[in-house]
């Protein structure tokens, strides 16, 4: 009996599903399509950079690039002590960023906490990371090369250490309070003083972390260009005094690949494909770092 | 479980020189205890006794105090900006509530195990060794035997002797668990709190447990928070029935669950409201 009253409704019920149905279908399809289309666009751009590089930079690829100095105009040379003053300069820039930087993570993490300081400190960390490299570049340039009247290797690794403070800062802070608060009640418990808990148990628990944001860090000083433009300035000959001028890859690309000579346009783009390699390697160091982690934890 | 037995039958307690209180004595006792969440008042005039070497169970609807309560007697809670306790809490006679009380002593005497099991992120060994370090110097070999008699008292020796280097994350949750029992174990507390021990276990886990913390209390003094009554009932000597901070009952467990003199005790064990 109630077979032959449901059918009329069950009917148009149907067909409204259909009609809704078809509706999701389309929307989803489209918005399918819309997606992909987005994240070719991006890929495209990338691959095209990285093939612009790779196909111009393997040209001076050869060992002259990493035996022989910046040349003079129209000679033959390679980019050792770009590479050294850049190796250099990054390297002391990240020790003493990444000391300072974690340092201020823990503090805002592990003792300012919610604090009007702590909240306030964040702000300002938050906007030193957005900061234009080129004003922190004029900043040491002014407070250190101008006072001392010497442009440095030394003052360029300052520089790029007040680059590398904030990012450090930032993940330092997010990857301990991501640590739950149990394991740090759990370690207390024992009666283990709090230094004691960040520096034996919260750090391992976030060093992954920690250790990416400061690889990341190393990956964006290694291409600026801005900083050391008025801090270590450049030089072509080798130097390995820090209070000197000390070349770098990125000024010296910067110089040579506007130049007219030949030469130095083929010198510029085999330092772009060495910075671009070095780039990407240490994006993927990280990126194993992070999985590695994620892995031995589940 | 065979070799937790045979280890425990041998008296930790006694061998470490330290005067035995006779089993049943008070432990640790809660006096006028008032206790305030940033201005909130959630422990009211709370007095109950902890006995020696007894199991007592906290028991409650959520939000009645019974983890605030716990976390007072070795004073977690002072890590945490705007908790102020009033009142006086006893350890064998001292206020442990006064500032000069150590607490590098309270928490050496007075260990803890939360309702997550949260293992370090370092080895199983390194789990247990950890703490005693900070306490003691041992060698080697002193360090071994402390370790695997912690493991042994916390049931999780046979489970974990071939893989002591092993990263402690990669136990189940039950064994993880353990895992921080046998490491409050390992500094040789007088007192071990649990605060809802097995509410993030299966029933075989909570099951393995609870069979340990009977075994247990042959040497400890045993508080245990729990939401679970039937685990309260099993496992303890004494039961606190707290409600909206404040402690409605006290009692020996089978006469609290069998004749409550309270009617709100009743009907929470009856399951009337909570």
């Amino acid at each position: 009996m109630n077979s032959a009253v449901i059918p009329a409704p069950d009917a148009g019920k149907a067909a409204v599903e259909r009609r809704l149905y078809f509706r999701r279908t389309v929307v989803n399809r489209l918005a399918l399509v819309l997606g992909c289309a987005a994240a070719l666009f991006g890929l495209v751009f990338l691959f095209w950079i990285l093939w612009t590089t790779l196909s111009y930079g393997l040209k001076g690829v050869n060992l002259d690039l990493f035996t022989k100095m910046t040349p003079a105009p129209m000679s033959a040379g390679g980019l050792l002590n770009a590479f050294f003053g850049s190796a250099v300069i990054c390297l002391i820039a990240i020790v003493i960023g990444s000391l300072l930087g974690v340092a201020a993570g823990t503090w805002l993490a592990e003792y300012a906490g919610n604090k009007r300081i702590g909240t306030v400190t964040r702000f300002i960390n938050d906007i030193l990371i957005s900061a234009p490299s080129i004003v922190i570049g004029l900043f040491v340039a002014i407070v250190i090369v101008m006072q001392f009247k010497q442009y440095s290797a030394l003052a360029g690794a300052i520089a790029l250490a007040l680059l590398v403070i904030p990012v450090v800062v930032r993940t330092t802070d997010e990857m301990l309070r991501l640590v739950p608060g149990q394991m740090r009640e759990a370690a207390l418990s024992l009666g283990v003083p709090q230094w004691k808990v960040t520096m034996q148990v919260l750090y391992r628990a976030a060093l992954p972390g920690i250790v990416t944001g400061i690889l990341l860090a190393l990956a964006r000083i290694t291409g600026e260009t801005a900083p050391l433009l008025f801090t270590a300035f450049g030089n072509q000959y080798w130097s390995t005094d820090l209070l000197k001028p000390m070349a770098s890859v990125p000024v010296v690309m910067y110089q040579f690949v506007g130049s007219p000579y030949e030469s130095w346009q083929t010198l510029a783009w085999a330092g772009a494909l060495v910075l671009t390699v070095f780039v990407l390697l240490l994006s993927l160091l990280a990126r194993a770092i992070l999985l590695r982690n994620k892995t031995s934890h589940d | 479980m065979t070799d937790a037995r045979l280890a425990i039958a041998t008296p930790i307690v006694g061998a470490t020189g330290r005067e035995v209180a006779p089993a049943g004595a008070t432990k640790m006792a809660a006096r006028n205890l008032n206790f305030f969440y940033n201005g909130f008042h959630a422990l009211k005039d709370v007095n109950f006794n902890i006995a020696e070497k007894r199991v007592t169970a906290l028991i409650g609807p959520s939000g009645c105090g019974k983890s605030t309560l716990l976390r007072i007697f070795n004073r977690i809670y002072s890590i945490y900006p705007k908790l102020e306790a009033k009142g006086e809490v006893l350890l064998d006679g001292e206020n442990i509530l006064d500032p000069k009380y150590p607490l590098n002593r309270l928490r050496s005497k007075v260990g803890m195990v939360f309702q997550k099991p949260v293992p370090f992120p370092m080895s199983i060994y390194d789990n247990i060794a950890y703490a005693i370090r900070h306490y003691e110097k041992l060698s080697r070999a002193e360090m071994d035997a402390r370790v695997e008699l912690a493991l042994t008292q916390g049931a999780l020796w046979g489970e974990v002797k071939d893989k002591l280097k092993q990263s402690a994350l990669g136990l189940s949750g039950g064994q993880q668990q353990r895992l921080c029992i046998a490491r409050a174990i390992a500094l040789r507390p007088e007192v071990i709190l649990l605060d809802e021990p097995t509410s993030a276990l299966d029933p075989i886990a909570t099951g393995k447990i609870e069979q340990l913390i009977s075994e247990l209390k042959d040497h400890y003094t045993i508080a245990i928070v729990t939401h679970n009554m039937q685990q309260a009932a099993r496992c303890s000597d004494f039961t606190a029935f707290m409600y909206l901070g404040e402690l409605v009952e006290f009692g020996a467990t089978e006469t609290l669950f069998t004749k409550p003199t309270k009617k709100q005790t009743e009907d929470y064990i009856t399951g009337r409201f909570g």
